[in-house]
């Protein structure tokens, strides 16, 4: 007798009728108990875990940043220029101390008798420190005795302070090739156009020229902490 | 014609939808289950995919793992369409449209789990042929979309065209639907190749980048699906009029213990290469199978996972255990289980922990991620359950109009 | 097949496609181009005059988001005879990070949750290039620390980009100068380009992303720096609304020490192949083939 709606309510046959059906019954009500326990107990668990100290717990936006300004503004003229060590032409900003006061040094200079022992200096410029190659190294071995607004090559050609890398050149030859061609230090404006350059007296002290270590910005989020926005209800929906 | 198709929607309609008490509680349950994943997409759909613990460093993870499982339990359907049309046999061959409702079944949820982790889920449609862009031949994630689609159609054309033909009453086209069951032998093999393609070329991800992954794939859908099938014969034995001979079920276990030897061959063969050669790629299977550096989340899962399939192999393996209904049902459960850690946790995310530039980020999902995942599951459950309770009496009906007709 | 049923069937498509756009348009909250998304012309198969009015729609709309009027919107198309390529010193690069928030400032990334186009590794002197030993959350009170040396990642723009290959809707292509560029308005989210890039760099908008009003760079590209929605992918872009106008991009001009490089590799004057002639350079991954043109190399 037919009967397409339902289950049949006589049991099927009793060879069929194994131990199994029952068995199977608790088997698949404990299979289901374990793994949902043990998938809520990997939910609650939560990611990986990283302590306050490793870093990457906040997020920080260019905004929060000080002393960066990420607004770089170009020198003017450097739409116009063609800059290039072909050309000729470097553009760059002003020497460094050359707006601080300092110069021209001639305003003190031009009457002072010089002085060239080698000493440490104690009256005027005692803050500087030198440190810059060989320790005999000193102050009239760049700088130029009789017209201190320039500094003076090795033949004896005098060059004036923004035309510096030219003296820092004769010793760091390689470097100064590849500053030439712009690939030491560097340089903003047009890759296909006018491009300003850096003395190397912007980045190098040249008194003691060696890099200073410097602060680096925060590091990046870790992703554990990715979802702690300001959005609240976006935190509730992912942590329930 | 319109008259005959209006008259079988409303009928198997009709046969779907009632039933005894215990079949309403199992629907409701099922609907309070979708609910409850429903809405934690909606929620997921409103604020991103942030509401996962998905990130740069893990970007496909519990949605595509499940995505991953469930395509190789459609493709297992072919397990049973080979004994049964190939060779003929008949004890399977009166069961082999469980596996297509079982296949049609999985591929809806597969679809799903795609669609729920895209970012944006408005703009699939882009995938498709002639309204959308898909970058075929080169994309892989492109052809899987296809050849799912096609497989799902395919299966659909034969179950409703078996369904359609024992609701009247009529024979069925055996020229209509056999050579559409013999393809299916090929779709079912492309299907989860295409899937273990689209982990497999990626050569960023060298836990992935293997040619042995996409013959792993085949081999552990062979036994996972079949497992699921298994219990599920033996549910419908005892809650409806269905019956099924047991020496089907004794073949159908034997079978899964040659794809679980192989499963488990192919993964020994992949536990040589990265050991032995000791290459840096070796960090992600020691990441699963051992821990680096502290990150050892993953491990009493991949343990577990290689165990369950070992001794479930055995048990499969042994006609004594295999015959016996307890330890077939144990080996089954087994089996689901250690295949299921394998495609989700032992695959996605080892192939993603460390990332590209070496980071460990342990991921875990999310309670919204389950709630969605289970609400899925609940969803293809319903199509099953729909599709059976319509199928079965059809097709008994069917049945024995043929034998009263022979 | 009779006509009518045709027709009738042609009817219920496009109904159904103008619901999905619809709904697209109205969830994406954008109307920008959506009868092109119907007809599925992506942003690069129109004519100029209907990019010209894309591009209207889209600045008008993100003028209005963020309620500033002098936002831009452009499309600067590749120059003829340029191939980009970008150098890093790493003898030079001290691990600052000021490249990685320029970036953030100039493309218009979100502050919240973040994103980072570009990532320094901080990595050991006696370990050499290894990234399963570095660390990207270095948090040193100085840089450089005396024992490790710094490799920023961010995209490489490769000539045999894995990403392109894979994107399953076409939303990812490389531009004939070189940039592999998304279009935030086509893609999916799939997150396959990520699966498939090697070195990390595309990242994903997991929420609305978030920038304040006034931090916002208003000369944007609709592939650069326009801010992108929910649900998308996004990557270094070479700065793509700067270099397709000659300017060097961000990271190249904010770096202190000047590691880093960039230029057209077609140049033969040009400082990048100069770099290349007298240094030596190297890729990343070099044995996965996606000959990027991001060269890493030590000046000194």
């Amino acid at each position: 007798m037919e009967n397409p709606i339902g289950p049949d309510p006589e049991p099927p046959d009793s060879d069929k009728l194994l131990p199994g059906s029952s068995s199977l019954a608790v088997l698949l009500v404990v299979f289901m108990t374990v793994s949902f326990l043990v998938l809520f107990s990997i939910v609650r668990g939560g990611v990986g875990h990283v302590t306050e100290s490793e870093g990457g717990t906040r997020a920080f936006g260019p905004a929060e940043v000080t002393g960066v300004d990420f607004e770089i503004e170009l020198l003017p003229g450097i739409e116009e220029a063609t800059s290039g060590p072909d050309d000729g032409d470097f553009l760059v900003p002003p020497p460094p101390w050359s707006e601080s006061g300092y110069f021209p040094c001639t305003e003190c200079h031009s009457e002072m008798e010089v002085n060239p022992e080698r000493r440490v200096l104690e009256e005027m410029h005692d803050d500087i420190v030198l440190n810059h190659g060989p320790s005999d190294r000193w102050c009239l071995d760049c700088h130029n005795p009789d017209d201190r607004d320039s500094l003076r090559l090795i033949n004896g050609r005098l060059i004036s302070f923004d035309e510096s890398y030219l003296l820092c050149g004769q010793c760091h030859g390689t470097i100064f090739r590849d500053w030439r061609q712009g690939i030491h230090g560097r340089r903003q404006g047009y890759w296909n156009g006018g491009k300003s350059y850096l003395l190397c007296a912007h980045c190098h002290n040249p008194h003691a020229p060696a890099f200073h270590a410097m602060a680096p910005l925060p590091p990046p989020m870790r992703p554990q902490f990715l979802a702690q926005t300001t959005q609240e209800e976006v935190q509730e929906a992912a942590n329930e | 014609m319109i008259k005959d198709i209006a008259s079988f929607i409303t009928g198997s309609a009709r046969i779907a939808f009632k039933g005894n008490a215990t079949f309403y509680a199992w629907i409701a349950f099922l609907g309070i289950v979708c609910l409850w994943g429903l809405t934690a997409w909606w929620d997921q759909f409103q604020h991103g995919l942030i509401t996962t613990n998905m990130r740069d460093q893990v970007s496909w993870a519990f949605y595509i793992g499940n995505f991953t499982f469930l395509v190789g339990v459609a493709a297992a359907a072919v397990m049973l369409v080979i004994p049964a049309y190939i060779y003929n046999w008949k004890p399977i061959k009166e069961i082999a449209i469980f596996g297509e409702l079982l296949a049609v079944s999985a591929i809806v949820m597969a679809m799903l789990f795609v669609f729920v982790d895209v970012g944006r889920p408005d703009r699939v449609w882009q995938l498709m042929p002639i309204i959308g862009t898909p970058n075929l031949p080169s994309s892989l994630l492109g052809w899987d979309v296809m050849v799912l689609n096609g497989y799902l159609v395919l299966n659909l054309l034969i179950v409703l065209h078996l369904l359609y033909t024992g609701y009247h009453r009529r024979p069925y086209k055996r020229s209509f639907v056999v050579p559409l069951l013999l393809f299916s032998i090929p779709a079912a093999v492309g299907i989860h190749t295409v899937t273990a393609f689209v982990y497999a070329g990626t050569a960023a991800r060298p836990f992935w980048n293997s040619a042995i992954l996409a013959p792993r794939f085949l081999a552990s859908a062979f036994c996972s699906g079949p497992a699921i099938l298994l219990i599920l014969f033996q549910i419908l034995q005892r809650t409806t009029s269905i019956k099924i001979k047991d020496e089907a079920i004794w073949k159908i276990a034997e079978l899964m213990a040659y794809a679980m030897f192989l499963n488990l061959f192919l993964f020994g063969a992949e536990i040589f290469r990265e050991y032995y050669s000791n290459t840096h790629h070796l960090i992600h299977t020691q990441y699963l199978y051992s821990g680096v550096h502290g990150h050892d989340a993953l491990v009493p899962y991949a343990w577990a996972s290689l165990i369950c399939s070992v001794v479930a192999f055995l048990l499969f393996l042994i006609p004594a255990t295999r015959k016996n209904l307890v330890t077939l049902n144990l080996g089954c459960v087994l089996i689901f289980a250690g295949v299921y850690i394998e495609k989700g946790m032992a695959l996605v995310i080892p192939g993603m922990t460390p990332d590209t530039l070496g980071e460990f980020y342990e991921y875990v999902p999310t309670l919204s991620e389950v709630r969605v995942g289970a609400g899925i599951f609940a969803v293809g459950f319903l199509v099953f359950t729909l599709l059976c309770k319509m199928a079965i009496p059809i097709l008994q009906d069917a049945a024995s109009g043929e034998a009263g007709r022979t | 097949m009779s006509e009518k049923t045709l027709d009738r069937r042609t009817l219920m498509i496009s109904a159904g496609l103008s619901t999905m756009a619809g709904i697209s348009a109205a969830a994406s909250g954008k109307s920008a181009g959506w009868i092109e998304r119907l007809l599925k012309r992506r942003f690069v198969e129109l004519s100029d005059e209907r990019r010209e009015e894309i591009l209207a729609e889209l600045e008008a709309a993100v003028q209005e988001k963020y309620g500033r009027d002098d936002i831009t919107v452009g499309d600067t198309r590749a120059m003829d005879g340029v191939e980009f390529a970008y150098g890093l010193d790493l003898s030079r690069c001290v691990g600052c990070r000021r490249c990685v928030y320029a970036c953030v400032h100039e493309n218009n990334q979100s502050r919240d949750p973040q994103i980072h186009w570009i990532r320094v590794l901080e990595m050991a002197k006696d370990h050499g290039i290894d990234f399963a030993e570095s660390d990207v959350y270095y948090d040193s009170e100085e840089v450089p620390e005396p024992e490790s040396f710094y490799l920023p990642v961010a995209c490489q723009q490769c000539r045999n980009p894995a990403c392109v290959k894979v994107c399953p809707v076409k939303a990812t292509w490389q531009e004939p100068d070189v940039i592999v560029v998304i279009d935030s308005d086509w893609c999916l989210g799939c997150r396959c380009c990520m699966s498939a890039c090697p070195y990390g760099a595309r990242h994903f908008n997991w929420t609305e992303p978030t920038i304040a009003a006034d931090e916002i760079n208003p000369d944007t590209h609709v592939f650069g720096n326009l801010p992108r929605p929910k649900g998308v992918v996004e990557k270094c872009s070479f700065c793509i609304q700067r270099t397709r106008k000659g300017r060097y991009p961000a990271c190249v001009e904010i770096c202190p020490v000047g590691a880093r490089k960039f230029g057209n590799l077609l140049d033969e004057e040009g400082e990048m192949r100069y770099l290349m002639r007298e240094k030596r350079v190297f890729v990343l991954k070099e044995e996965l083939n996606t000959k990027p043109r991001f060269y890493y190399f030590f000046a000194t």
